[in-house]
């Protein structure tokens, strides 16, 4: 079933190469108008080049989950998904996997492009990339549980925000932090810790909460 | 005593502050075919989608055997090509080998005509065939409704769902609706549904849902 769903939406994804591509010319956009702004300060910008790639991240990942569900919304396949797609577990993480592979973990790739150009120190480098390996599973999986709930109400794109914005602090929160400690060469294993921590719960509990959303979205339409 | 495909049992329904069905009483047995008929506004597709479970906000009880549902909404990812389409949906619901209890009741099931059909043969039955490879988002309306009637033909289960099936076809395809269902019903299976054009189904019976103002 996740196979089966996973490949489906992988299909998907390189047929609408242009929409997936999104969330990631955001992120490099982003970060080199960041780059552009600080001017020559190049030692501030690399203080807070954590705190930059961290948000940057998480911005261009409730990009990319806005649309998560909207096509299959639109095209009714999602009413045949919750009335057929068994067991439901496997089928959302299938589709949550797939959003996760071509922007969490893509980001993840593109992150050492990010910290050469906002200066970031090389000794934070392994523990930005571990950090978000860690942490971006959390940021999916906790998206599309609100995905699911927004994709039938016009305009969702602000109130998914708001509503995954304090859900999505903790990552962040513990994201920079390590992403700080390792760059003062102290050991950040206990936040590498908590973003592995949640990742595994969002994972276990999430997929359940996301297809009750989608059966509300459903039934609402 | 045939057990009884669908039951309405009671069902009271308001929506948007009016009521549409008072105390609806509906049976589907196998064989049955019953055309829902009303007004725009009426209740049709709320029906529908009360008996795939897509709607619950109503009283009294609705049960339904195993189904398949056609509403408004192809269920047709454009993305996808027909044949796709019809692959994964077939592994996504029919998936036995991973999940028995999704099984179909073989009770009723073995009798039916369809089901067990390729993707490919499914394609052809509904006048697709030689296009299974190109991307939906490259076909008309009527064609994408083709597609989501070959779904019916997929896997056998007795009752059918079917919202407005007509619409977007050509005289070729409303013809080729009428068949399917007549053959349906004749294997033993149950067809519910709603329509603004006559069924010439020979078993088909009408059902007007007064709703309206």
């Amino acid at each position: 079933m996740f196979a089966v769903q996973f490949r489906r939406e992988w299909l998907c994804v390189l047929r609408s190469k242009d929409e997936a591509l999104n969330p990631l010319v955001f992120l490099f956009l982003a970060a080199s108008l960041f780059a552009i702004g600080f001017g020559g300060s190049s030692d501030r910008l690399g203080e807070a080049a954590p705190a930059i790639i961290w948000v940057l991240v998480l911005l261009a990942n409730l990009l990319s989950l806005e649309a998560l569900f909207r096509r299959d919304f639109e095209d009714g396949a999602l009413e045949q998904f919750v009335l057929f797609a068994q067991p439901q577990f496997a089928a959302v993480l299938g589709k949550v996997a797939v959003q996760w592979c071509a922007c969490g973990l893509a980001m993840t790739l593109l992150a050492p492009l990010l910290a050469l150009m906002l200066n970031l120190s090389a000794a934070a480098l392994p523990t930005l990339l571990l950090g978000l390996l860690l942490g971006t599973p959390a940021l999916s999986l906790i998206g599309a549980v609100g995905a699911a709930l927004t994709v039938g109400l016009g305009g969702g794109g602000v109130l998914l925000a708001l509503l995954l914005a304090p859900l999505h602090l903790p990552v962040l929160v513990f994201g920079v932090s390590a992403t700080l400690d390792g760059g003062a060469g102290l050991a950040a294993t206990a936040q590498l810790y908590w973003l592995a921590g949640i990742s595994v719960l969002a994972l276990t509990l999430t997929p359940f909460a996301t297809a009750a959303a989608l059966r509300i979205s459903v039934e609402r339409s | 005593m045939c057990s009884a495909l669908l039951t309405f049992a009671e069902v009271s329904c308001a929506r948007g502050g009016r009521q549409l069905f008072e105390r609806f009483n509906l049976t589907l047995k196998a064989g049955d075919c019953v055309a829902l008929r009303g007004a725009n506004g009426s209740g049709k597709s709320t029906l529908l989608r009360a008996a795939a479970g897509l709607f619950a906000d109503f009283n009294g009880a609705v049960d339904a055997a195993s189904f398949h549902y056609v509403g408004h909404k192809h269920g047709v990812s454009a993305l996808l090509s027909p044949k796709e389409n019809l692959l994964m949906h077939e592994r996504l619901a029919g998936s036995t080998r991973w999940w028995p209890a999704a099984a179909p009741e073989a009770a009723v099931g073995d009798a039916l005509p369809f089901g067990g059909v390729s993707a490919a043969q499914a394609l052809a039955q509904v006048g697709l065939g030689g296009a299974p490879d190109t991307a939906c988002s490259q076909l008309s309306e009527g064609q994408r409704r083709r597609v989501a009637l070959a779904r019916l033909l997929l896997e056998r289960r007795p009752l059918w769902l079917l919202d407005e099936p007509l619409t977007a076809l050509d005289a070729d395809g409303r013809r080729l609706v009428q068949e399917l269902i007549t053959a349906h019903c004749q294997a033993g299976g149950a067809v519910l549904c709603a329509t603004h054009q006559a069924l010439s189904c020979p078993s088909a019976t009408e059902v007007q849902l007064g709703g309206g103002a």
